[in-house]
């Protein structure tokens, strides 16, 4: 257990809207380990975005709630993220030391009136550092690791100077300046060329092997996915449908969602003028939702009565490979 | 060929002007569509790839006539007839657009939120006086009917629907007018993956049934694989390969088109991106691009030559062209089955 880092254990993130209460993260539970990747996948509104945010205690405070465990593992114990005041001097202690984030848009995450590189030595300053030559130096050091050229000159550049790229290693360097040994990736090269993708999926992998940290990855991309994680979770309408390895999850997926995910999605030189299969309907949206399974409404092998009636058990296929299916419970599995 | 082509565009151009100072005075020029030449045969679907800043959707609008070209023939055959479209007067082309449809990106910014279903997709038909009253609700309803909507919602507004059903609206919109050739700019990019097969899938059907002609842009190379006959791809305002889809997949031609095709991430653990190498270094600025060929900063196979004389686009195989000075020396990467 010692390798674990981060530890989420059914964690519901609700939000109170006029119209009900958006249930956006619904009993979701997984561990993050060192030097590994936990892929997320899913569509939009699944709750990928939302869990890592909940993770980071920066959903809004006046209209969303988290409840859950989230434990933060270390040599000497743990603590419950979950507990902590938002806003209180231990939560912010914790961001950017313990646990970083990147985000899509590196544009809405850096502050458009700081250089890029005042706006990476702040992390340093707010935790302790006084030396400002130092700081600087460090920014250089650390610019120039994730593959900025001329980083000396570009660290009193302006992010809006920098090209989607190149903000992005920024905001990498800008993550990992305090080491912190959990960094979550919110779909970090979505907005990114495919050529500037392959870059910084590289650059992460390296940074990886380097430090150890452990990574959390969500994107929507399959692809990206396959070549990221170790572990992948598929989470549909708030909850993790099904877990496992990278090759479990692509190779012998369970899930009806999951194989309806992995079809969809147009494979080179097989789908030659054929259709695509699809799945049928859209994600709705999660208020209000029942007590059962989420992709009931749309799955092709739904089962009236067993389905619709409650959330369905994690049964575990082999070992770390588990499906949140009644196709799989053992009470329905015809012999 | 000219008897099947539909489209033919021959040394498309469009500069923008770069102004600087109070007086706006114009001191340079972004070319971001560059002597760009291709043809589309009725019935087929062109893919159109490149990165961002590439000029493909660009090209796209000029095509539309909705921004004005700098140089270069638009060529629509239509019954019989040749139109260059670049030479229309607005209102011949506003008449003429009937022929010509396009599909956006974004279903939530190019509907228009104060409009019915019914306005929206019906806007074409009243614009160009060609149906009202009981026969505009009856183009309607088949234009609903074919991108499979409920003809009941009609009079919803889109803020009712989710993505992929307004980008049917979307589609339907185009197709309520009949037209020949549909523009599809990023059309399935904004889309959930699910959905994203459905709006392709749907795509095709129509071109199957109604014989419609595609020009597909795209970033997304396995969507692009997945619905083109053929493929261009561009750099930089300029095209740098043109061929049948599976000859520019397995067997490309140019080092830029072997780059984007390795930096693909495949869904499948077993084919993994290449631990080392790629394509280094990051997109020109188009309004300073380098010397001679575009690409030669980034190719791994530049030589003196490269950054002196910018390759012409020239045929090296039956129906596949290339701007590469070493185009038919080197031995490019492709994407096996």
């Amino acid at each position: 257990m010692s390798d674990v880092v981060l530890e989420v254990k059914d964690l519901h993130t609700y939000f109170e809207l006029e119209e009900g209460t958006l249930k956006a993260v619904n009993g979701v539970s997984f561990a993050i380990k060192k030097n590994r990747t936990l892929g997320i996948v899913g569509e939009s509104g699944c709750g990928k975005s939302v869990t890592a945010q909940s993770i980071m205690r920066i959903t809004p405070k006046k209209t969303s709630s988290v409840s859950g465990q989230i434990m933060l593992h270390h040599d000497f114990g743990a603590i419950d993220i979950a507990q902590l005041d938002e806003d209180g001097d231990q939560m912010r202690d914790l961001r950017g030391r313990e646990i970083a984030m990147i985000f899509q848009e590196p544009m809405t995450a850096f502050s458009p009136v700081h250089t890029v590189g005042n706006q990476i030595m702040e992390a340093l300053f707010v935790h302790g550092e006084t030396d400002k030559k130092t700081a600087r130096k460090r920014a250089i050091a650390l610019l120039d690791e994730v593959g900025i050229p001329a980083p000396e000159r570009r660290i009193d550049e302006y992010p809006f100077q920098l090209s989607g790229g190149m903000r992005q290693r920024s905001m990498i360097a800008m993550a990992i300046i305090l080491n912190p040994r959990l960094l979550i990736a919110d779909e970090p090269t979505t907005a990114l060329d495919v050529t500037i993708q392959a870059q910084i999926l590289r650059l992460m992998k390296r940074l990886q092997r380097d430090n150890g940290m452990a990574i959390m990855f969500i994107t929507h991309d399959l692809g990206v996915i396959a070549n990221m994680a170790d572990d992948v979770a598929v989470m549909y309408l708030g909850k993790i449908v099904e877990f496992g390895s990278l090759h479990q999850i692509f190779k012998e997926p369970k899930h009806p969602y999951t194989k309806g995910l992995l079809r969809s999605i147009p494979k080179f030189g097989e789908t030659d003028g054929k259709h695509l299969a699809t799945i049928k309907g859209t994600v709705p949206v999660p208020l209000n939702p029942p007590d059962a399974c989420p992709f009931a409404s749309r799955c092709s092998e739904f089962i009236p009565g067993k389905c619709d009636a409650r959330m369905p058990d994690a049964v575990t296929i082999s070992p770390g490979h588990t499906v949140n299916c009644v196709l799989y419970e053992p009470t329905n599995i015809q012999t | 060929m000219s008897e099947t082509s539909l489209l033919e565009v021959r040394g498309l151009t469009k500069y923008f002007p770069i102004e600087q100072g109070l007086l706006r005075r114009v001191v340079g020029h972004v070319r971001a569509v560059d002597q760009v030449s291709f043809s589309i045969n009725r019935g087929r679907t062109l893919g159109l790839v490149g990165e961002s800043g590439s000029g493909k959707t660009t090209l796209g609008r000029c095509v539309m006539r909705a921004i004005e070209l700098t140089a270069g023939e638009i060529i629509f055959h239509h019954q019989g007839e040749s139109t260059d479209l670049a030479q229309l007067s607005r209102r011949e082309m506003r008449e003429f657009r009937k022929h010509l449809q396009m599909i956006f990106q974004d279903p939530y910014s190019s509907l228009d939120p104060r409009k019915t279903v019914f306005d929206i997709v019906s806007e074409p038909l009243r614009i160009n006086k060609i149906a009202s009253g009981k026969a505009l609700e009856q183009r309607v309803r088949k234009a609903l009917e074919l991108v499979g909507l409920d003809v009941r919602y009609m009079k919803r507004y889109p803020h009712a629907f989710s993505g992929g059903q307004r980008q049917r609206i979307g589609i339907a919109r185009a197709l309520s007018i009949n037209p020949q050739l549909i523009i599809c700019d990023e059309a399935v990019s904004a889309l959930d993956v699910s959905v994203q097969a459905q709006i392709l899938n749907l795509l095709k059907d129509l071109q199957d049934e109604l014989g419609l002609t595609y020009l597909f842009i795209a970033h997304d190379l396995s969507v692009v694989e997945h619905v083109s006959n053929d493929v261009a791809v561009m750099y930089v305002g300029k095209l740098v390969e043109q061929a049948p889809t599976r000859l520019l997949f397995s067997r490309p031609r140019h080092p830029y088109t072997e780059a984007l095709l390795s930096a693909i991430p495949r869904p499948d653990p077993d084919q993994p991106l290449p631990e080392s190498g790629g394509v280094e270094g990051e997109l020109p600025d188009p309004a300073h691009p380098p010397s001679g060929c575009y690409f030669h900063p980034r190719c791994p196979y530049a030589q003196q030559i490269c950054r002196e004389e910018e390759p012409p686009l020239l045929e090296v195989a039956p129906q596949q062209v290339a701007a590469c000075h070493f185009a038919d020396e080197l031995e490019l990467q492709g994407i096996e089955d």
